[in-house]
């Protein structure tokens, strides 16, 4: 006991005497949440778009109205012919034009037909096609007032509510998926790492050739960085609660138990790399490329894994960051209970077994 | 019992393409309480002894015992028993002196009040600088606390490897008086050092070069063994005698050492005056020569070119 005591206790002199990791392992979270939340955003907000009125009649005078005080638009610029449309598109700002025809209102009171025409810059086609549909959907609105007082004698109108998110912010999704990459980087490389040092500085000889046993060594060196791992999240759940408003709506207790089996998983693979390694950036660069880019590609935060080829479907079941991914979405944002998510904790825990028992096997107790 | 036993060791490192053969069919023995050195140039194959001694490496054939423990079969045994401090050991820099030892202390089973006895005398010197980081100490002092650091538990066979390299002269003599103060409390020390002129401080010797052992005696026998008569020359020209007295037809082996060349004769029954003649034929002057006392790197020499 007492070896171990004093183990935990000069890894943490190692933690807190390098002032500038230690600054990066706390930072680290928040800076990431925050550039995830107001930089790195898909969402489409103040769009800059330009109008070509042919009719400037009530009606388009209404509807351009409507674009602007919508919070996705904003009318940058009024057009004059046709051939201003090229160049403005060619500013690079310009995201939309929408074009109104000739005498537009009265086409539609008298011929019941009008027409609106919108260009939207395609070299981003995501963007374009969320312009459209955006631009689209208020025009419809206005439609709809329109023939409100003489209702058409059959009309379909579809009720669309976005449950869980209802103002589909994006932070919903990548606060699970920030989370995730964090725990995994820092356990897996903090700890990888530090096992790694003890063999560059020749220090991992004595200790093999002492009494302490390869358990309590690997204790040891996964406690301290568990401990850290728990202070970072709980510092992205402050984050996201109180700057990006993203409410914890199932049990905090719940979701910081699964949050420990996840840094237990993560450390677990930092002790496999340090079995392969022997130099601290051949630690690094594994921990980064090996955990952090399946957690980034296949973990479903950023790119949604049903859209996926078969095959990749299939790899993204053996990242452990897909299924923390959904646990955390699953407790945070819907509130869930553990009933809902026993499937994906068992799977979890399965992973962190099997790499612990790997690990524990392989652990070198001679040098070669 | 005795406390190291080494019995036909070999050790290969590679692939089956290409091996080296770090180790050739090693044997020696370390009695109890014994200073003994293992003498090598870098490379002889020291430290992979070391390490087959130390449980931290398996060798390829033959057997090895330290305190009457299997370095395979009870390699727990040992790590319980022994203290090693390897080559470039370097402790935890962002410790300081203190926490170094109380955490190798601790490690170990024991603490600092309970042997500070043993390493009383070195660790003094380091009291003044308790609290300092050990990566801010000079090399001989980060020596010491390295040694203070491998001896805090006591143990029965002492392990260490190069533990002079690097470090100052003043130092070096220093750390050996330590180990002589050490083996006077009833410790086996093993130490191994690339300088030959540590050899003549050790019980006895194994002079080790390319994973063979050449010799294994005290360094007053591995003297004694140099029958032959050793002269040290000198002269004006230094560089132009070596190659004068390299080419003299009775030269045996001539070689650079200190301010002298030491000069083996074929036939020690002419004497100098013919090797004095030859050289003033070639118009050397201020020439000294006398005979002189073989040491044991004469000696290694001699066993290197047989």
């Amino acid at each position: 006991m007492k070896q171990f005591l004093i183990f935990v206790q000069k890894e943490f002199y190692h933690i807190f005497r390098d002032r500038k990791s230690l600054l990066i392992i706390i930072l680290m979270p928040i800076v990431q949440i925050i550039l995830f939340g107001f930089a790195l955003t898909n969402e489409i907000k103040d769009s800059d778009i330009a109008i070509l009125d042919e009719s400037k009649d009530v009606a388009t005078v209404e509807i351009i109205h409507r674009l602007d005080a919508s919070r996705y638009f904003n009318v940058a610029r009024y057009l004059h012919s046709q051939a201003d449309i090229e160049a403005a598109f060619k500013t690079g700002k310009i995201r939309l034009v929408v074009v109104f025809q000739n005498k537009f209102r009265e086409n539609l009171l008298h011929a019941n037909h009008a027409q609106v025409q919108l260009l939207a810059d395609a070299t981003d086609p995501n963007t374009a096609t969320t312009v459209t549909n955006y631009a689209t959907s208020i025009i419809r609105d206005y439609q709809n007032d329109l023939t409100a007082n003489a209702p058409l004698p059959y009309q379909i109108e579809p009720q669309v509510r976005m449950l869980y998110n209802p103002q589909l912010k994006g932070a919903y999704t990548f606060v699970p998926g920030v989370m995730a990459m964090i725990l995994i980087i820092i356990s897996a490389m903090m700890t990888s790492v530090s096992i790694v040092r003890e063999k560059e500085i020749n220090t991992m000889e004595v200790l093999l050739v002492s009494p302490l046993k390869p358990l309590l060594f690997i204790l040891s060196k996964a406690i301290p960085y568990m401990f850290l791992s728990l202070v970072n999240v709980s510092t992205i759940l402050v984050v996201s609660v109180t700057l990006l408003e993203v409410p914890i709506n199932g049990s905090l207790l719940l979701l910081m138990g699964e949050a420990l089996l996840f840094i237990t998983t993560a450390v677990s693979l930092g002790l496999m790399i340090s079995n392969v390694t022997n130099s601290q950036q051949t630690a690094q660069m594994i921990s980064l490329l090996g955990l952090m880019l399946p957690t980034l590609l296949l973990g479903g935060f950023m790119f949604p894994i049903e859209s996926m080829p078969k095959p990749l479907q299939f790899m993204s079941n053996i990242v452990p960051s897909k299924w923390f991914f959904i646990i955390v979405k699953d407790v945070m944002i819907k509130g869930l209970g553990f009933k809902m998510i026993w499937k994906e904790t068992l799977i979890l825990f399965g992973m962190t077994l099997f790499f612990l028992t790997i690990s524990f096997s392989k652990f070198k107790i001679r040098l070669a | 019992m005795q406390a190291v036993t080494v019995d036909h060791i070999v050790k290969k490192y590679g692939s089956k393409k290409e091996t080296v053969t770090a180790l050739d069919d090693v044997s020696l023995e370390v009695a109890k309480g014994e200073l003994f050195g293992v003498i090598g140039p870098d490379g002889a194959g020291k430290t992979s002894l070391f390490r087959i001694l130390t449980t931290l490496l398996l060798a390829d054939a033959g057997n090895a015992a330290v305190d009457g423990f299997d370095v395979v079969k009870q390699y727990k045994e040992i790590r319980n028993r022994i203290g090693y401090m390897p080559g470039k050991f370097s402790l935890y820099q962002d410790l300081s002196v203190e926490e170094n030892l109380r955490f190798f202390a601790t490690i170990f089973n024991t603490s600092i009040e309970e042997n500070y006895d043993l390493i009383k005398e070195i660790y003094f010197q380091l009291e003044p600088f308790k609290t300092r980081r050990a990566g801010k100490l000079s090399g001989g002092m980060k020596q010491k606390l390295a040694l203070c650091c491998a001896l805090i538990h006591r143990p029965v066979v002492l392990f260490l490897d190069e533990p002079t390299t690097g470090v100052d002269a003043v130092s070096r003599k220093e750390f050996w008086e330590m180990l002589r103060n050490l083996k006077k409390q009833g410790i086996s020390i093993l130490v191994s050092t690339p300088y030959m002129d540590e050899a003549e401080l050790c019980d006895r010797v194994a002079l080790i070069q390319s994973g063979k052992i050449m010799s294994i005696d005290s360094p007053q026998s591995i003297i004694k063994q140099f029958t032959k008569k050793m002269w040290s020359v000198r002269s004006a020209e230094m560089f132009r005698l070596l190659n004068d007295l390299q080419q003299y037809s009775n030269t045996e082996k001539c070689y650079a050492f200190g301010e002298f060349h030491h000069l083996v004769l074929k036939n020690d029954a002419e004497g100098m005056d013919p090797v004095m003649h030859y050289l003033e034929h070639l118009s050397h002057h201020e020439i000294e020569m006398q005979v002189t006392q073989p040491n044991i790197e004469d000696c290694f020499i001699e066993l290197m070119s047989q």
